[in-house]
């Protein structure tokens, strides 16, 4: 059902080409090998997961995507092009925004504020400009401010605009952080772990923001979960990972199915 | 009970009986203060954006005077020397950033703080090797920098407002006013919020570490000229002069290293405390020369009761 010029998903979305390829990443930190030979693709508008137990190599894959880290072997293609080793900033300013496992917030900043730094890459004004507050830069701050009002509105978090985001609780710092990366109007959205911590209300709240973003706003969206269930709910296709090495890849029913990852998760011995 | 008297009751007498000496003093105290404000905010800037205490701070004001001046001397006209000297500060800011913080991303912040140890000992070197040790005159004229004095006369008294004080206080005001449009109404002042909060999180959003800590130390650079300029016209331009960043310590701890208005307001108190209580009670009382210790005192007094300064961002701990 898929090919390179894009699918139809079983509810019957149509899925764009392929935005986004990992040609056989290698990364190795001195004599560990966090990911072996791993290649998959990522199309336009699909909502791409990874899935794999603790220690599999999720996160660094994420990190590879968002230019955190820098594959020892293999290649990332994205819009059709080789994309040369790049900065974290440099990726971001691609179009690819991220958030983090573990929240990376300006915690003494306000929730708007916070947002705002989502526009960081749409701002081109001179810095003149922008001190005097004038033309262009006046122009771009309204437009900006329009976009983060409607995400703002979007994530349903009006209420807490102007609170120091330190003082929020994580549910809702989990929400502020999808909006500072939806603020970049991202060609690519990178969501680590978007449910980690959450109690059952927060993670169907989250489910439906996410689902809603990819609707909406037809974002692409690759996602790392542990939670299975929400997993195979939401996500398109499945790239199951483990021990670093790629165990399955497909759609959730297909992945389901397949011996290798069920072993992995229900703990088959490893030789 | 004279000493009770001399602290509770004869300061105020004589503020009322002679208002224009009280008006001097506060003059005096704004235009000191106005520079202690634009020294704090170098630090708070570059602690903001990378959790740095930047100890060489005092050294680069001595530095940019003593370039200005020695570009002078070298028979460079003295404009294209100032723009000459920000050059300078630029390249400072460049190869600080390459040679000393990008190697040390990471790192504890006392490693960090060492680091600025080093470079303002490189710099004292740097400095004497080039322009030589000897005090020197700051070229103060030369750059149409006014002398003279304007004299009121307020209630029949006297009040001196030497030229120089005067545009001490404009271009500081000025540069204090630009700066904090800069930060809270540009892409880049947002970036430099930002990204003292959270490196990882500053990269995700397009902002580049390297661009931020140059521009932030190359701002600290022309902060460390004025500031040279303005002190360096009053007391010559010598090694001594990296005093007067010291003197922006106890305004850090009073407004906090955080926080931008926290520098402004606290330097300013400062300044005028300082001068007040050296006219009306220091030199009365204890026979003066109170100047040089007042801020510090007023400084632990104030972090008895709030150890995060006036206006520090409260620190809580959840356990």
């Amino acid at each position: 059902m898929k090919d390179t010029e894009g699918y139809v998903t079983a509810d019957g979305r149509q899925i764009g080409g392929v935005l986004m390829e990992m040609k056989n990443i290698t990364l190795k930190f001195g004599g560990v090998t966090a990911i072996s030979d791993i290649s998959f693709d990522v199309h336009e508008g699909e909502i791409r997961a990874i899935i794999g137990p603790n220690g599999a190599g999720k996160s660094s894959m994420l990190n590879i995507i968002s230019g955190f880290y820098t594959p020892t072997v293999g290649e990332v293609w994205y819009k059709g092009a080789k994309r040369p080793p790049m900065k974290p900033y440099e990726v971001a300013r691609m179009g690819v925004a991220r958030t983090f496992q573990n929240i990376a917030l300006f915690e003494g900043m306000t929730v708007l504020d916070n947002i705002m730094t989502g526009r960081l890459t749409h701002m081109n004004a001179s810095i003149a400009a922008q001190a005097i507050w004038w033309g262009k830069a006046r122009n771009e701050e309204m437009e900006n401010r329009e976009i983060v009002e409607k995400v703002i509105d979007f994530l349903e978090i009006q209420a807490i605009r102007k609170t120091p985001v330190g003082r929020l609780p994580y549910g809702l710092k989990k929400r502020v952080e999808l909006a500072r990366a939806l603020a970049a109007e991202p060609s690519i959205l990178l969501l680590d772990e978007p449910m980690a911590g959450m109690n059952v209300e927060e993670k169907e709240d989250m489910s439906r923001f996410i689902l809603d973003v990819n609707d909406e706003f037809g974002t692409t969206i690759c996602l790392i979960e542990h939670d299975m269930g929400v997993v195979m709910d939401l996500s398109d296709r499945v790239v199951v990972m483990d021990y670093g090495k790629k165990i399955g890849d497909g759609t959730p029913d297909e992945v389901r199915g397949n011996q290798d990852v069920i072993d992995a998760y229900l703990g088959v011995p490893h030789d | 009970m004279d000493l009770l008297r001399d602290i509770f009751i004869n300061p105020f007498v004589e503020m009322a009986a002679m208002p224009d000496l009280f008006l001097q003093t506060l003059w005096e105290g704004l235009v000191s203060g106005v520079l202690y404000a634009l020294i704090a905010l170098g630090f708070v800037l570059i602690f903001r954006s990378s959790r740095i205490f930047n100890f060489a701070q005092g050294i680069m004001v001595v530095f940019a005077a003593l370039t200005l001046v020695g570009l002078y001397a070298y028979g460079i006209p003295a404009w294209i020397a100032v723009l000459l000297t920000l050059g300078v500060m630029f390249v400072l800011a460049v190869s600080i950033e390459r040679v000393v913080l990008r190697p040390l991303v990471g790192q504890p912040d006392i490693i960090l703080f060492m680091a600025t140890i080093g470079v303002s000992l490189f710099l004292i070197g740097l400095g004497e090797i080039i322009f030589g040790g000897e005090n020197k005159q700051m070229i103060t004229s030369e750059l149409g920098i006014p002398t003279g004095e304007t004299l009121l006369e307020p209630w029949g008294g006297l009040l001196i407002l030497p030229h120089l004080d005067i545009t001490v206080v404009v271009v500081g005001g000025v540069l204090v006013a630009a700066l904090l449009a800069f930060l809270n109404y540009t892409k880049m002042g947002r970036a430099i919020r930002a990204l003292g909060d959270d490196h990882q999180a500053a990269l995700s959003v397009g902002i580049s570490l390297q661009t931020i800590w140059v521009l932030v130390w190359f701002i600290a650079g022309i902060i460390a000229l004025v500031t040279g300029i303005a002190w360096g016209a009053r007391a010559g331009v010598s090694f001594a002069l990296e005093v007067i960043a010291y003197k922006a310590l106890p305004v850090l701890m009073l407004g906090g290293l955080e926080s931008i208005t926290g520098a402004i307001v606290g330097g300013l108190m400062i300044g005028i405390l300082e001068k007040l209580f050296d006219g009306y009670w220091g030199y009365p009382i204890l026979g003066g020369n109170t100047e040089t210790w007042f801020a510090f005192v007023l400084a632990l007094i104030v972090l008895l009761f709030r150890p995060q300064g006036l206006f520090g961002e409260r620190i809580i701990e959840r356990v």
